[in-house]
Order: structure tokens, then sequence, then C-alpha cells
């Protein structure tokens, strides 16, 4: 106890500076949230906080897909097209059997599960590519998951525009289907989605893996310092393809249920999603150096997001006025970011 | 166990890099229990001699044999499990996380599904007892002191409880209480049999702990003696090869007023330089010592404003200036040669051209705003003959010159923008010893034209060889400044842990 005393003494102004520049982001979102409860007091109110939830759901665990990743020093560009992907095709194989524009007319219909597990393996196998390229030919992974971006969004693009009807939104989802993400709990008369619940194991199980593994460590070595890694004995190519191949997997699940959630799906469902999702986790203090970041972090970033688009909505802003806010709040969050690393060299 | 008597052979081991053997036909020997000494120049290939063996590198032909059996070992970790540990140069370590996470890094004990937290935590507790260090394991490495992480690498090393283990220069960033400290673990480590590899440039650590030492030199293996058969100065002439006193050429020039005057410098972002003076006449050749992390280099990076200045006054000539970026600097007349020429000094795919005058660049304007060919192609090739720069061309790739011939299209750069200070980090690591003595010629020259040159080294011998005066920096502070003609290595290693 004393010693902690001790450390408090020693706090300076200087660590007081450092605390809210290090924090300055959420200072900045929490002004931002003040003037929006300010102007539409009427924002704060449990149907608005629900919608905030589910929507933020799907978004949390692409983001913590695209967030392991980022702990590895890398980044992924290819999430919001994989998403796309995955919507389309779990879309396209769970369409209502009495649905008029089936893309499959004769196909039977498929307990729940399998084309999620299709979907899961076909995101799981594009960014195992990516992660194999990275680790094996050494490319930045800007350029191959902008390169890969391209190429998935070629592959969907092609697959959705097929006979027998051609590129249209693929709608008419199975009942079961959209009630798997837009159904909900009736807690005590409150409506609680079941798409929180999926976001919260997801955010349980990643939580656990990014701290209690062994890949957990590895990825945060590898992130941190990857020629230390390598000496130490860790198998870093081995570990590079298991966190691109989790975070496909991830990619899949958040895309059927993204899919389920709108109850339709179009080529370009998911596009800008990994803006969206990267900008969370950097708000959400992962390092874009690799090695620093934790889950709560890049919840807390993904939820801070979705708050400021719903309540910049709420208050009227326009959608454009919102994009320069959010890129913006980008800049500031990355900013800050560089600027701590600068001082510490 | 075999009843060898070496636990370790390296037999003709070579290797090649494009454009460089750094290695060719070498061997060394190690017996059980005893400590090995690998000594050699930078560049010597002492450091890729052991890469070779812990399988960072591919050897490109020769054999490994680990006690009686020939082994290739294809990665760290497959070394690390047939008994060979290595304390690494440079620190490899991931900051980002705790003291145990790094020791424990690549082999997590692991309970059910999760690494075992009490136990690493444990274990390492356990370690640093055996060992005597206090350090808590649960600390982040970011907040240790260079001389801790450097304690906790080697206990780390240490803790694999390996057959071989090599050391790398683990006294870099150690201070004395501390080396004993260290001296006393590889006793022990000595009496359970472990063969220790052991890689230093300080030559009077050799007495106190080797038994025999192997010499390499340009990649080649030179001798292999029994420590009591050798003096330093013998092993320091198979080194280099070549007599000590034919290693520095004669300073002529006398220093005479004083140039540049530095007051109280202190740089922004700690930890770095505090309260540092000094002056720098003309004429001079001002060298700067001190360990790894004593911020020797940021006293030159303050100075030419690639680092933000807290407080402290600098004069040139009597008269204030600021240098407060190096564009600023390279106007009033300051040059910087970094110490990592690869990445901070040249620009590997382009040409000796392009490379020689691109910080003057501006000078070469015509009325026309273009840039005047002939004069370039004039300065460029004044550059290349003074300098014997060694290139095919004047088209030929940086990458493809030889570290020394780099280094002089490096230095023939900054004199065209005729510096009246030159700021040297390190300006012969990793060259060969002719191609050093040549630089060193071009500084002298430099003193003989009236200019102040100030010398950031790591090498003792270079700078009681080639400075008027040194100063020695300790732990970001200002520890004495000392006369060359009148200082021993002695004198200065005692300074350089005046304030650790």
């Amino acid at each position: 106890m004393s010693e902690l005393r001790e450390k408090f003494k020693n706090y300076s102004s200087e660590d007081y500076k450092h605390f809210v520049l290090s924090n300055a982001i959420f200072f900045v979102l929490l002004g931002l949230l003040v003037v929006i409860v300010v102007l539409e007091p009427s924002f704060i109110s449990f149907r608005n906080f629900r919608n905030i939830l589910s929507q933020s759901s799907t978004r949390i665990i692409m983001a913590l897909g695209v967030g392991s990743i980022i702990v590895t020093k890398g980044t992924d560009l290819s999430l919001g097209r994989q998403v796309g992907l995955a919507a389309v095709i779990s879309a396209s194989l769970l369409q209502a059997p009495g649905y008029a524009y089936r893309m499959y007319p004769d196909l039977a219909q498929l307990p729940l599960w399998l084309p999620i597990v299709i979907v899961m393996l076909v995101t799981g196998a594009f960014s195992l590519m990516n992660g194999f390229v990275i680790a094996k030919f050494k490319v930045d992974p800007f350029i191959q998951t902008l390169g890969m971006m391209i190429i998935v969004y070629g592959v969907n693009s092609l697959y959705y525009d097929r006979p027998p009807y051609g590129a249209q939104p693929i709608g008419g989802l199975d009942e079961r289907f959209a009630n798997f993400a837009q159904g909900f709990f009736n807690i005590g008369g409150f409506k609680v989605p079941y798409l929180i619940l999926y976001a919260s194991i997801i955010t349980v199980l990643i939580y656990i893996v990014w701290n209690k593994t062994v890949f957990g460590k590895n990825i945060f070595a590898i992130g941190g310092n990857s020629e230390a890694a390598f000496v130490s004995g860790v198998n870093v190519t081995k570990n590079l393809l298991m966190v691109y191949t989790m975070a496909g997997f991830l990619y899949g699940i958040g895309g059927s249920l993204e899919a389920a959630r709108i109850g339709t799906a179009t080529n370009n469902t998911g596009l800008m999603y990994e803006l969206d999702a990267i900008a969370a986790c950097i708000v959400g203090g992962l390092s874009f150096d690799g090695g620093i970041g934790t889950v709560p972090g890049v919840v807390a970033g993904v939820l801070i997001f979705q708050v400021i688009a719903y309540g910049l909505s709420f208050v009227g802003v326009s959608p454009y006025m919102q994009y320069i806010i959010k890129g913006l709040i980008i800049i500031i969050a990355v900013a800050i970011d560089s600027r701590e690393h600068a001082k510490q060299n | 166990m075999s009843n060898n008597e070496y636990l370790l052979e390296m037999k003709g081991i070579s290797k090649s890099f494009p454009g460089v053997k750094a290695l060719d036909q070498v061997h060394i020997k190690v017996k059980k229990g005893t400590v090995h000494a690998l000594m050699g120049e930078n560049g010597a290939g002492k450091s890729t001699l052991m890469k070779c063996l812990f399988g960072i590198y591919k050897r490109d032909e020769g054999d490994i044999i680990l006690d009686g059996k020939p082994i290739t070992f294809t990665s760290a970790s497959d070394a690390l499990e047939n008994g060979v540990s290595m304390v690494h140069q440079e620190l490899n370590q991931v900051l980002t996380t705790r003291v145990m996470d790094n020791i424990w890094l690549g082999r997590f004990p692991k309970k059910g599904l999760f690494v075992d937290e009490e136990k690493i935590y444990n274990d390492t507790l356990e370690i640093f007892k055996s060992l005597d260090i206090k350090i808590d394991p649960r600390e982040d490495l970011d907040t240790l002191q260079v001389s801790e992480k450097q304690m906790v690498e080697i206990a780390k090393a240490v803790s694999y409880d390996s057959k071989i283990l090599v050391m790398d220069e683990p006294t870099s960033s150690l201070t004395e209480k501390e080396v004993n400290h260290l001296f006393k673990i590889i006793r022990n480590l000595k009496e359970k049999g472990v063969g220790i590899l052991y890689i230093s440039h300080k030559m009077e650590e050799l007495d106190q702990i080797a038994d025999e030492v192997t010499i390499l030199r340009d990649g080649q293996y030179i001798a292999t003696r029994d420590i009591d058969n050798i003096t330093v100065d013998e092993i320091i002439n198979l080194m280099v090869g070549r007599d000590l006193t034919n290693r520095f050429p004669e300073k002529t020039s006398v220093p005479g007023e004083t140039i540049l005057k530095v007051e109280n410098l202190t740089a922004a972002t700690q930890p770095s330089i505090n309260d540092v003076s000094f002056d720098l006449r003309k004429g001079e050749i001002l060298g700067i010592a001190g360990l790894v992390g004593s911020k020797r280099t940021d006293v030159l990076e303050t100075i030419f404003g690639a680092r933000q200045r807290k407080s402290g006054k600098i004069y040139l000539h009597g008269e204030e200036i600021n240098n407060d970026n190096p564009h600023e600097a390279n106007t009033n007349g300051f040059a910087m040669i970094t110490e990592e020429r690869r990445e901070t000094g040249i620009f590997s795919d382009l040409g000796v051209d392009f490379n020689t005058v691109i910080a003057n660049i501006f000078t070469y304007r015509n009325k026309n705003r273009l840039l005047n060919q002939p004069a370039m192609k004039k300065d460029i090739q004044w550059v290349i003959d003074s300098m014997s720069v060694k290139t095919p061309s004047l088209k030929t790739k940086m990458e493809s010159l030889s570290g020394g011939n780099q280094q002089k299209i490096i230095v023939g750069r900054w004199l065209l923008t005729q510096p009246e200070v030159l700021l040297m980090d390190e300006p012969t690591r990793g060259i060969d010893v002719g191609a050093k003595y040549e630089i060193y010629q071009l500084m002298i020259e430099l003193t003989n034209q009236g200019k102040g040159v100030i010398m950031v080294s790591s090498e003792m011998p270079e700078l009681i060889g080639i400075t008027d005066r040194i100063m020695v920096m300790s732990n970001g502070k200002l520890a004495g400044i000392l006369d060359t003609k009148t200082a021993t290595q002695e004198d200065i290693l005692r300074l350089t842990n005046k304030h650790l």
C-alpha cells in the first residue's frame, strides 16, 4: 500500500499532462457527446441505447478481427469486402423457400449453421492467403490487403451477378436467419437483441485469446518486436497465418449477421467497413506500431464511433458532414498516437 | 554424452551476402566448462558466425558439431531446444510486454489451454533469485534501465539451461558492478560444465573471464590461443592485422580559436542529454565516448536540430544560433553523418552520383532553375578522386558499393556543403581497416582546413588515436573532458560510469 502511495507521490504535472494527452481522443469524443445531449436531451433513452448496441455488435466482431491483426503490426483493408462476400453468400444460401427471386430456386432449406460455416471457411481462406503472402513473401500488409480488397470485390460481384436473375439485391431471407440476428430476448419488458449476446460471447472469447493463451502472447510479442519473438523461438509465420485466419472467421460471422440484420445483401454490403473498424481500433488505443492494445479498448472504440454516428444523425447533422467529422476523429486519434510514439524515440 | 574434448566445433564455416564474403572458412572449438572469447573488429564476422550457429542465417558451407553430433539448426527455436542459447547484441526484447513475458516468450508453460501466469511469475522470481537479480517480473520491460534490460536478457539466456551459451557483447551497457555480477554468474555456469562463447570489445575483460581466445579478421580465421599465452597487444595486432602504430595517420593541425560553444544543452524529450556544455576549436577533432545508452548520439542530434532542445545555447563564432531543425543547421554550416548508414545515410537504390550531390543539390541550379549537369559531374568526380572511392561508374547503385566506399561518398557529400562543423556518429563502424585509415585521413584533412570535427565513437583506440580531446558522456550527462595526449582507456572507462 505504501508503495502505491509512493508511486502517486511521484506523479508530476508532466504525468497528468501525459494522461490527458494519451486519452485526448476520449475527451474530444466526450465533448461531442455532451453537445449532442445538450442539443437533444431525448437522445438518452433505452431505445437509442439498444439501437446503438445492436448496431455496434456486428462492428465489434469485425473490429476484433482486424484488431488482432493490428496488434501484430499489420492491417487489413480487405475487411469490408470480405464482410460483403460473407453477407452475399450467406444470404444467397438462406433465402426463404417461398421467395420468388431465389438465387438457387431449387435449393433445399439448409440448417442455419451450415451457410455460416461455409462463409467462415471462404473468408477464412481469403484471409489465410493474406497471411501467407504477408508472412512468407514479406509483402507489406497494407499492399497485400489492398490487393485482396479489390480481388474479393471482383469475386463477390461475379458471384452476385449470376443467373437466373442477375445482379440484384439478395432479399427474402429465411425467417430463421432474419430472426437469428433481428430477434431479441424479453427481459422484464426490455427487448435485448440477440446480436448483443453474440458480440459479448465473441468479445469474451477474443479477450481470453489475447490475454490467456500462448497465441495471444505471441501476437503481442510479434507486434512489439518480431525479431525478438523470432530469436526466442516463436514461429512468426505460423502465428501470422493463424491471426489472419482468425480474423477471416470473424469477418465471416460478422458478414452473415450483417446480412441477416439488414435483411438483404448486395455486392456493396460492407463498403468501407474496414475503415470504420480500423478507426475504432485506433481510437480504442491499439497502436499501429503493434504490440499495444486491449479488447475492452477496441469495444469502447466501436461504441464511441457508433454513439457519435447515431447521435449526429439523431440531432440531424447531414450524413456528408458526418463523414467529415469521422475523418477528423480518425486523423486526430492517429496523430495523438504518433505523437506519443515520436516522443518515446 | 560423448567423451569429446570439445562441446562445440564449428569447422570451415562460410557465409556470403550479396557483394560481401562475411565468413570464409572460419572455425572455432569450445571446450566444456570454459569461456571462449571470440575477438575481432567490427565487421570481422563474429556476429555473423554466431547467427550461423543459431540458425538465424543459413551457412553456405561448413560443419557444426555439438556434443559429437553434426547439427544444423533451422531456426532459433531449434537451437534453443538443442541446448544453445544466446544473449543477443542488440537488445532483442519486446519492450511492450512485461519482464516475465519476455523470459518465457517462445516456451510459455501452459495450464490446460491457457498460459500458466502463476508459474511464469514464480519461475521468473526463482531464476532472478538464483542469479541475484532484483527486478519485479511483472514490471513492464520498457520502464527498466538499459542495464536492467540487459540483465533480464542474460537471465533469460541462462534460464534455458543450455550446454552452449553465446554472449554477444553482454557488458556493453552494464556498469562495473553489474559486470562483476555477470562474471560471477558466468563462473557458476562454467562449474556446471556450460561452454560459453563470449564476444566483447573490452580487452580488459578477457584476463578476468576468458580461458581461450579465437580471433577473426575480415571474415577470416586468424588464430586460437590460450589466454595465458597471449597479451592484449598481441590480440589487437592479430585483430587489426597490422602494427598498431600504423592504424592512425598523424594529426598535424593544432587547434586554434573556438568555433563552436555549447552551453547547458538539454533535450526536450527525456531520457536524453542534460545540461551538456563544451566547446570546439578550429582544426580540432573532439571525440565523444560513452557506453551504449549514454546519449552520445543525442548530443550530435540536439546540436544539429534533429532532436528538440529544451534549454541551452549554441554559439557559432561567438554568435548565438538556433539550429531548430537540420535544414537550419545545414545553412549555419553544420553537417552530420549518421550512425545508421543503411537507414539514414544512403539512398541504396540510387546511383553514386545522386548520393554524392543530394545535400547541396540546390547550389547547382542555373538561372532557369534547372540543374547544371556539368558542374554536378565535376563535383562528383572530385569526390570520387579525392576520397579514392572504388566504383565502376558514376551511375553505379549505392548498395553495390562496399561499406567503406559508401561511407566515403557520404563524407564527400557533406564536404560539398562546405561545413564549418562536421558531426560524425560512429564514422568507421563496420568498414574495413584500410577504409578506416582513409576516413581518418579525410578528417585530418578537414582540420587542416580549419574546420572542426565532433566524432562519436565506441572504439576506444580510435578515440585515443585520432582526437585532440575526448568528452565522456555518462547517462545523459557530461562526465568530463579529457586531453587525449594524457588520457588512458582506464580514465575514459571510469568516467563512463560516473553518473550511472
